[in-house]
Parts: structure tokens; sequence; C-alpha cells
């Protein structure tokens, strides 16, 4: 079998030398849930937006249900959903409207236009609200709306460009409990790309973590942070030392020593018995702790063990932007 | 070709639809018309004594002008809703489906000179009010032929600057720079015959100028072939610049 979705070594430099991916890898299945991770500017956007026809990589390969993306863009067009990052309605048109041309542009056959664009309606529950201007719905609605559109033409394969980016903590939750129905209730391959640890925790079956237009590491959310042995233990220690590494690394039972600034953090084969001794072993060295927590390994522990930094969704790492 | 025309047809009953649903936006863009007409017309009322005016009455002489003038810059600022389609994803949505390409511009233009023809109809209505004679069936084809083609053109050069400088700063600088010059170098408001001799000159290429000819000898019915060949550039005008828009396009496809 095909694989739905496969991507091999991608890159893509743009205009002013920003090298947005530098060799992207990753194949999906049908029907799975597939997610990149990974800060603004990491490469998945570019990613996605190669994937949907809409710019061209510099190297590389890519298909969709065994469409090359450069050669044949009309078949990958037939084929997949395309769910931007902001909003892509008309906002002057109504919801049905709205639904309605996107399945003429997507060529539903037109006898059942109207029968699907009402199912489809009645799917996302925005049968009510269907025949008011867009501009009226809130942002929740509107991304459901651009679901429906997405899914309009009942494609293989459904590209979520940050789904949930600029909803609120409750429309987000609530948008997750929509986003699992697409694995319940219809067989759509999904590529879903957030910054959200905790949605990508939630919603993948598997996800590859981006950074700096490199696919990092890449399995299923729990094999990820099984990989990662023991507890994690964050310390404070104020201002960076390369003194507290050294000290840090020579304590019983301390696995890898991971400096991110003040922040240090090291993984230890088990939480409760290591604190006590770590904290000797600081306070010997005349190091002040200001805080110290122990927690259970997190998507967090996963992308600071690979990308040697904390997450931080909101800041980009490197120097390039999107677009 | 038959996806070509259902979806020109289809993206063009969506702007029409949007217009409709704004009719304050036809009655905004119809007050600059009527300023001109009520105004100018009423300062060089007496200018049509001077010889060398196909008319008798300046309104009768100026309302073609005036026509041709909104038609112009209803053109040229219709790529305004390009850039807010740009900045909402709207127009990267539309080419991730098998959308044919070319139904983006041509619906935008279609749409344009649609608009332009029901205001020509009104303009020609606050002529006849204000004292002008009504054209005849003929002569009304003829200005609204030229209203539409020169919107058309505009239209498409519009579409064009839109895709390339994507802001709509530039867009207002490119208009206010280029609009009103356009405009003041071309009979729309003088007899051609009393302008400067370099004036005179520097009209003959600007399509403004085509235009507002073609629509003056229609309403007048002064001179068929006039009519005819201005059109007729204007018709060449507008397939340049749709080929220019389709480039640009191509363009802005490469660069994002």
């Amino acid at each position: 079998m095909t694989d739905a979705i496969l991507v091999e070594n991608l890159t893509k430099t743009y205009k002013g030398g920003v090298k947005a991916l530098q060799g992207v890898s990753f194949r999906v299945g049908q029907g799975e849930i597939f997610g990149l991770l990974g800060p603004n500017g990491a490469g998945k956007s570019t990613t996605v937006r190669i994937l949907s026809t809409l710019t061209q990589a510099d190297g590389g390969r890519a298909e969709i249900g065994g469409y090359d993306v450069m050669h044949a863009a009309a078949g990958v067009r037939r084929s997949i959903g395309y769910v931007a990052q902001s909003t892509g309605v008309d906002r002057w048109a109504t919801g049905r409207e709205n639904l309605t041309l996107q399945a003429q542009m997507l060529r539903v056959p037109r006898s059942i236009v109207r029968a699907r664009v009402s199912e489809m309606l009645a799917w996302m529950d925005l049968t009510e609200p269907a025949d008011k201007l867009v501009n009226t719905y809130s942002g929740g609605m509107k991304r459901r709306l651009e679901i429906a559109m997405g899914l309009v033409h009942e494609p293989k394969v459904l590209f979520l460009d940050e789904p949930t980016t600029g909803l609120d903590p409750e429309t987000r939750r609530a948008l997750w409990l929509d986003l699992k129905r697409l694995r319940t209730e219809r067989n759509v391959t999904v590529l879903l790309t957030t910054h959200y640890l905790e949605e990508a925790d939630t919603l993948c079956d598997r996800l590859s973590i981006v950074d700096h237009g490199r696919v990092v590491v890449e399995g299923t959310p729990d094999s990820l942070k099984a990989d990662i042995a023991g507890d994690t233990v964050t310390i404070d220690i104020g201002e960076a030392t390369v003194q507290a590494d050294t000290v840090l690394n020579n304590v019983d039972g301390v696995l890898e020593v991971i400096p991110d600034g003040a922040l240090v953090t090291i993984r230890v084969r088990d939480g409760a018995t290591a604190v006590p001794a770590v904290a000797a072993a600081l306070g010997k060295a005349q190091i002040t702790i200001h805080t110290m927590t122990v927690g259970r390994a997190s998507l967090d522990d996963v992308y600071l063990k690979h990308t040697g930094h904390h997450y931080d969704a909101g800041s980009a790492p490197t120097t390039g932007g999107q677009k | 070709m038959i996806y070509f025309i259902a979806d020109t047809w289809h993206l063009w009953l969506r702007y029409m639809r949007a217009t409709i649903r704004l009719p304050i936006w036809i009655a905004v863009t119809l007050i600059q018309p009527v300023i001109w007409l009520t105004l100018f017309g009423q300062l060089f009322r007496r200018v049509v004594e001077l010889p060398g005016f196909e008319t008798g009455s300046y309104i009768e002489f100026l309302s073609p002008g005036v026509i041709i003038m909104t038609a112009m810059f209803s053109g040229a600022w219709s790529g305004m809703g390009l850039i807010d389609d740009l900045h909402h994803n709207v127009i990267d949505r539309m080419l991730a489906t098998p959308l044919h390409r070319g139904a983006i511009i041509t619906a935008r233009i279609l749409h344009a000179s649609a608009t332009v023809v029901v205001q020509s109809v009104i303009i020609l209505v606050l002529s006849f009010i204000l004292g002008a004679g009504w054209p005849s069936f003929a002569g009304t084809v003829g200005v609204l032929l030229a209203a539409a083609l020169i919107t058309a053109g505009f239209t498409a050069m519009s579409i064009g600057v839109a895709l390339l400088a994507r802001r709509e700063e530039t867009m207002i600088a490119v208009i206010n720079f280029f609009g009103l010059p356009l405009a003041f170098l071309s009979a729309t408001f003088m007899s051609s015959q009393l302008m400067p001799e370099w004036m005179q000159t520097v009209a003959k290429a600007n399509p403004v100028n085509w235009a507002v000819s073609a629509a003056r000898h229609a309403v007048l019915e002064t001179n068929a072939s006039a009519v005819w060949v201005n059109s007729s550039l204007l018709f060449v005008f507008t397939l340049v610049m749709v080929f220019l828009a389709t480039g640009a396009f191509r363009v802005y496809r490469r660069t994002t």
C-alpha cells in the first residue's frame, strides 16, 4: 500500500537566504493523524505549503496519495483539503455560500453540491448560523467552517496548519473534540502542524518534532516520552555557570545534564532520591538554588532532549520568518 | 475551458453578491461623479461658447468624461479587494484547489465592469436631469462599452500592481500618482482642440483619452468611426493589461 503522504528530503531556501527547510522527511499512512510540532519559524508551514502545491521545494520530493506535488499538482489539489493558519473564508458571504463555492472549486459533482454542503454544515454543527454572514461568526465557528470547507469534497488528505492558533483555551478544547471525530467518523489522513505540545500530545497518532528546518525526532507521543528514562528535575540556579554542570554530572543517579541558561534540567533515575543528593552537592559548591521541581517526562522534555533548548512556542529561534 | 467558464461564473457571483449586499458602496463611488457633474458643470458652463466643442451644452459634453473617469477609478481601486483576499489567505485557499487560475483574474474584471455599467447608467440619468439630452440606443451601448473596456483594462492593471505590491499603501500611492493626471491629460473636461499642443500629443497615447473619445462620440453621435477605432484601441489595451496581470500572478506564485 502506498503512503498517504510521502516526504523525502525536502529543502527550501527563501529569497534572502533564509533556510526554511534543510532536508525534511516523513511518511504518513492512510487514516493517520500526523503532527508536525515545532516553534514558529521551524519550517512547519513551509512544509504544508509545499505539500499543498502553494510553493515549490528547491530539492527533495513529496507525494500525496501517489501524486507528485511538483509534477502532478492537479491530482494533488483534487486529493487534498487545505485549512490555512489564518482564516481563508470570505467574511462577506454566508457559511453556506462559502461552502458551496468551495465545493464548486473542488469539483464536487453539481447534482450533489447542495446535499453535501448541508451535510457538512450539520457535521460541524453550523446548520443554525449557515445563512448568516461569516463576519458575525465567533472564532471557533469560523474554524469549524474552514474545516468543513477542507472536507467538503471528501479528500484523502487534510492539511490543518495550526488549527487552534488564536483561539481561547476553551474554544481550543472544544475544537480538539471535533478534530478527534475526524479519526472516528471519517477515513481521512490528517497532517496537523502545531506549536502547542499539549495539542500534539492529545490529537496525534504520530508526530515529528521540527526545529530549524529539520526533523529532530519522530514517533508516537507515548514512545517519545518513554524514550526519556526516569524523571526530570529542573533547577533554577539564578545564573548559568559551567561549575554547576560539572557538579551535577558527578552526583550519583544523574543520567544527563542539559543546561539552558540559568535553568538546568537533569534527567535522573529516580526523582525522590536524587533531589536531596543534588541539593547537597550544589550547596557544597556554594551554588544557590532558587527553585527545584521534579516531574514525569513530558513532550517538553522530549523537545529539550533533542533540540538542546526549552520549548518556547512564541519565539522563533531561527533568524527566519515563515513568509 | 468549461471549467474556466464555470469557475469565472461562480467567482463572479461571489463578488456580485458582496457588492449587492453593500449597495452603499455604489452610492459612495457616485458621490465624486455627482460633484464633478454639478460643480464643474456650473463652473465651466459657458466654456462651450468657445470654438472646438461638439455640443452647446457643457453637461452633455462633460457627462461621458465623468463616466469614463468613474470607470477608470473603479477599475484602479478594484485591486484593493485582491489585497484583502491575499491578507486573509483567500487566494491561498483558492490556489490549493483545482480552480482555473485565469478565473481568479477574469471574474474580478467582469465584476468591476458590471458594476461600472450600473454606475454609468446612473450618471447618464443624472446628466439627463441636469439638462443633457438622452443618447440614442446605439449611443448608450457605445458609451457603456467604452466604460466597461476602460474598467477592464484598469482592473487588470490594478490586479497586477496588487499582486506585486501586496500592500494597500503602495496601491493608494500608485493610484493617487497616476489617477488624476491621466484624467486631466485627456479630453475629460476640455475639448482636445483647446489643449496645449504637447498635451494633445500626450493625450493621444492615453487610454483614458481613447475611452473619453469613444464615449463622447458615441453619446453625441458625432463620429462613428472614432468610436470604433478608440474602442478597438481600448480592447487591445485591456488584452495587454490582462497579459501583464497574468504575468504578475506567476511572479506572485513563484515568490511565496
